[in-house]
Parts: structure tokens; C-alpha cells; sequence
């Protein structure tokens, strides 16, 4: 693990996440900085998306602790957590834009224009009357986005977030996850189109067999390649 | 945030927009409920006195099986492209949701009693003895008995394999007091008898598991 210098807002200390008897986190450790966009890598079944998801309390850990932000209890600072699935987490029959405005209502986001402003601001049109289930599967990835934007996070847990968009759109999304990250937001990319982050994420990290096997800078230094050669 | 009061208000309001452009519960519960009353029309061929002895039966199954259809499509609308965890990682509290949907299922089974009722009383030739006024408090208790329950176990069966089977599995036994309350109640203001025992005991089982579900919903909900 390699030393952070600023403080860190997500500390993550021997979490174990087990389901029956199989372990998909087996004592990941580790400090991650505010300000930085981390690039989580690894094949499938590496423990990415169990760790995102228990970063996002939506899994218990059977054994360590997490604390995000100072707090070790995710209800107290989930109004600062923006968490994007591999589902789209949205309404087939409802529109992108009526979508948003119930989960603003959940996050009390009183200004009206909060929605239309984060749908403008993945590329999509907030006044498409479409409903989801008619939206293209990038659109669908773009919308996903918007509504975890829509609370204005201080962390963002992104899981997959490129996958099915078009390469245009989805460096459109990495410009607009830097600009968030140049904002001081703290942003967590699980994916497997790594190259898209080349030269945008400030640490990669490499998961293998539920734990972080290296963390480092250059994409480039994938540790199963440095092994091969 | 908003106030849970706000946040259920929404979710209700979300629940109906959805019904409404689907139309999955309401369709299944009346073309379910349509063909209990006519299968059981040419079943019997009771007099009016013998209507009056078993149509509370009747009405009441008809609408806990028809309830079941209700119950499995609300909260599938909530696994379906995972929005529940959209939900559970917000601020908004669970009893919310709860409320929400029990709610909206009450809803859903009110206006299919509504329908179905004067179907029942043209099929079985119904004239009740007793006053009418009664059997509308039964029907709202009787109705809010089967929903409480019925939302609170359908959330609970939502993670497992086969889910629909496991909620009428968890539902019935727990509804035996109440479907018996609203039975005899039924029969009793049908017949011009007194129900008042059975109204109080039915209002009493709403306030005991409305108050049970509220305070286990938040466990569920976010069990793995």
C-alpha cells in the first residue's frame, strides 16, 4: 500500500466480507485521499464491486471496519455518498427526468432545477419524455451517473460506469468525473476499460482474490503483467 | 432531508404513476378475482340465506389470494434493475417505504373491492340484514390486515428463490385471525347479528402488526 499524503477520508482496516463460506474481501486495508479519482482493477471475482458495495453500506462486513468521512456508520454521512450500480438503480416506465426528481425528494434536494442540471451535465436531454425502459443501454449508463450525481457527493462509488457507452460519451464522462475529482470530490471507478482513466486517475488499484494486491500510479504497472515478463 | 411523511407521500405518488402506466397489479387482481366469483357462481346455486352464511368466506379468500398478486408485483418493480439500492443507500428512512408501499397495496386492493363487490352481490343475490355502515369498517380493516402483513412478508421473500410461493407461505397462517375476524364480521352484519366483537378484535390485530412491521422493516429491508 502506498502512503497518501493528505488525509484520508475513506479507511478501510481488515475488512472481511464472507457470503456462506465463500470470502470475497479477505482483509483489505487501506487509506484513500479526498481529491483523488481511484481506478479499482482486477479480473472477475477479484472482490471490486462486493468492496464498492460494502463502501456503500449496502453489504455488512462479516468482520472489520470501514469510515468514510470520520464516521463508521454509513446512515450519518450517506447524504455524501453518490453510488452507481451495473443495473441502472432507475424506473423502466419512468422518465429519466421524473426518475431524479423522486430521488431528490429521497436526498431533500428542494432546488428544481438540480435534476435537468446533472441529466445536461452526462449529455443527456432532460426534457426526453422516453421512458427508461426505451433508453439505449449507454443512455441508460448515463442516466445512472446523473443520479448519483444528483445529491452533489463527496465520495462517488462508480461501478461500471463505461460499460456499453460509446467511447466518445464515456470520455466525455471520465472528463466530467475529473472535473468533480478537480473539485475535491473523492471518486472510486471500478471497471474494466482501465485505458479510458489512463492519465485521469490518480492511483490504480489492483484487486486480486478480495484483497488489494498493488496500488500504484501508472496504469501501465498491471502487477500480473510485471510477473509475466 | 425531507420529512419521512414527504419521503412516503413521494413514494406513494411514484407507486401509483407506475400502476397506472403498467397496470400489473390491478390487471391480475381483477382478472383473478373475476374468475373466482364466476367459477364459484356455477359451483353452488345457493338460496339467498345460504348466500348470506358463505359469501363472507367467499369475498374474503377471493380478495387474500387476489391480495397476493398485488403484493409480489410492488416490490418486484423494486428488484428489477436493483432500484432498492438506489433507496437504501439514500438518507430516506425505511419506515418510509414501508408506508409507502402498504399504502399503495391498500390502495390497489380498495379499488378491486370496489369492483368486485357489486359483481358479488349480483352473482350470490346479497342483502344485507345488518347496517351497511359496518361492513365498510370491515372492509378498511380487513383490508389494511391483509396489506400490513402482506407488504411486510412480501419485502421479507423479495431475496429468496422463489418468492412467490414463500409469501403465501409466510402470509396465511399469520392472516388466520384476521381472516377469521373479517369472516365472521362479514357474516355476522350479513345475518343482522352483532359484529362488534369481531371489529374490535380485527382493529386490534391492525394496531399490533402495523406497530410490529414499523419497527422490524428497517431489519429487513437491509438484510442480505
Amino acid at each position: 500500500m502506498t502512503e497518501t499524503s493528505a488525509a484520508p477520508v475513506v479507511t478501510v482496516s481488515n475488512l472481511i466480507k464472507q457470503f456462506g463460506r465463500f470470502a470475497a474481501l479477505r482483509g483489505v486495508t487501506a487509506e484513500f485521499s479526498a481529491g483523488k479519482l481511484y481506478a479499482v482493477l482486477g479480473d472477475n471475482g477479484a472482490g471490486k464491486t462486493t468492496l464498492l458495495r460494502t463502501l456503500a453500506g449496502l453489504n455488512n462486513p462479516s468482520s472489520g471496519e470501514i469510515a468514510i468521512l470520520g464516521s463508521r456508520r454509513f446512515r450519518d454521512i450517506c447524504q455524501q455518498v453518490g453510488y452507481m450500480a451495473h443495473p441502472s438503480l432507475l424506473y423502466d416506465e419512468m422518465s429519466g427526468l421524473e426518475n431524479l426528481q423522486y430521488f431528490a425528494q429521497l436526498y431533500g434536494i428542494a432546488n428544481g432545477a438540480r435534476c435537468a442540471e446533472v441529466i445536461r451535465a452526462v449529455g443527456l436531454d432532460p426534457e426526453l419524455p422516453r421512458p427508461i425502459g426505451q433508453y439505449s443501454q449507454g443512455m441508460k449508463q448515463r442516466m445512472s451517473l446523473a443520479r448519483a450525481l444528483l445529491n452533489d457527493p463527496t465520495i462517488l462509488l462508480l461501478d461500471e460506469p463505461f460499460s456499453n457507452v460509446d467511447l466518445h460519451s464515456a470520455t466525455e464522462m471520465v472528463r466530467l468525473l475529473t472535473g468533480h475529482r478537480d473539485q475535491g470530490k473523492t471518486i472510486f471507478v471500478v471497471t474494466h476499460q482501465a485505458a479510458l482513466l489512463d492519465g485521469a486517475a490518480d492511483e490504480f488499484i489492483w484487486m486480486e482474490y478480495g484483497n488489494i494486491v498493488e496500488r500504484t500510479r501508472d496504469f501501465n504497472r498491471d502487477p500480473k503483467r510485471a510477473l509475466k515478463t | 432531508m425531507s420529512a419521512p411523511t414527504g419521503i412516503a407521500r413521494a413514494t406513494l405518488l411514484k407507486d401509483l404513476r407506475l400502476e397506472w402506466r403498467s397496470k400489473d397489479a390491478i390487471n391480475s387482481m381483477l382478472f383473478f378475482s373475476l374468475l373466482v366469483v364466476v367459477v364459484f357462481s356455477f359451483s353452488f346455486d345457493p338460496t339467498a340465506e345460504e348466500s348470506r352464511q358463505i359469501a363472507g368466506g367467499l369475498i374474503w379468500v377471493a380478495f387474500l389470494f387476489a391480495a397476493v398478486v398485488a403484493l409480489n408485483q410492488t416490490w418486484a418493480r423494486e428488484i428489477r434493475n436493483q432500484v432498492l439500492d438506489a433507496y437504501r443507500v439514500s438518507p430516506a428512512p425505511a419506515n418510509s417505504l414501508f408506508l409507502a408501499k402498504t399504502l399503495g397495496n391498500f390502495i390497489f386492493v380498495t379499488v378491486l373491492e370496489a369492483l368486485m363487490t357489486p359483481l358479488f352481490i349480483a352473482f350470490y343475490r346479497l342483502r344485507a340484514l345488518g347496517p351497511i355502515w359496518q361492513l365498510l369498517v370491515v372492509a378498511m380493516l380487513g383490508t389494511w390486515a391483509l396489506v400490513v402483513n402482506g407488504t411486510f412478508f412480501a419485502a421479507m421473500s423479495l431475496r429468496t428463490r422463489s418468492r412467490e410461493i414463500m409469501l403465501p407461505l409466510l402470509l396465511f397462517p399469520i392472516s388466520i385471525p384476521a381472516l377469521l375476524a373479517m369472516v365472521q364480521a362479514t357474516t355476522a352484519i350479513l345475518n343482522g347479528e352483532g359484529a362488534r366483537f369481531w371489529i374490535v378484535l380485527l382493529a386490534t390485530y391492525d394496531l399490533v402488526f402495523t406497530t410490529v412491521c414499523l419497527l422490524l422493516f428497517e431489519t429487513v429491508l437491509n438484510a442480505e
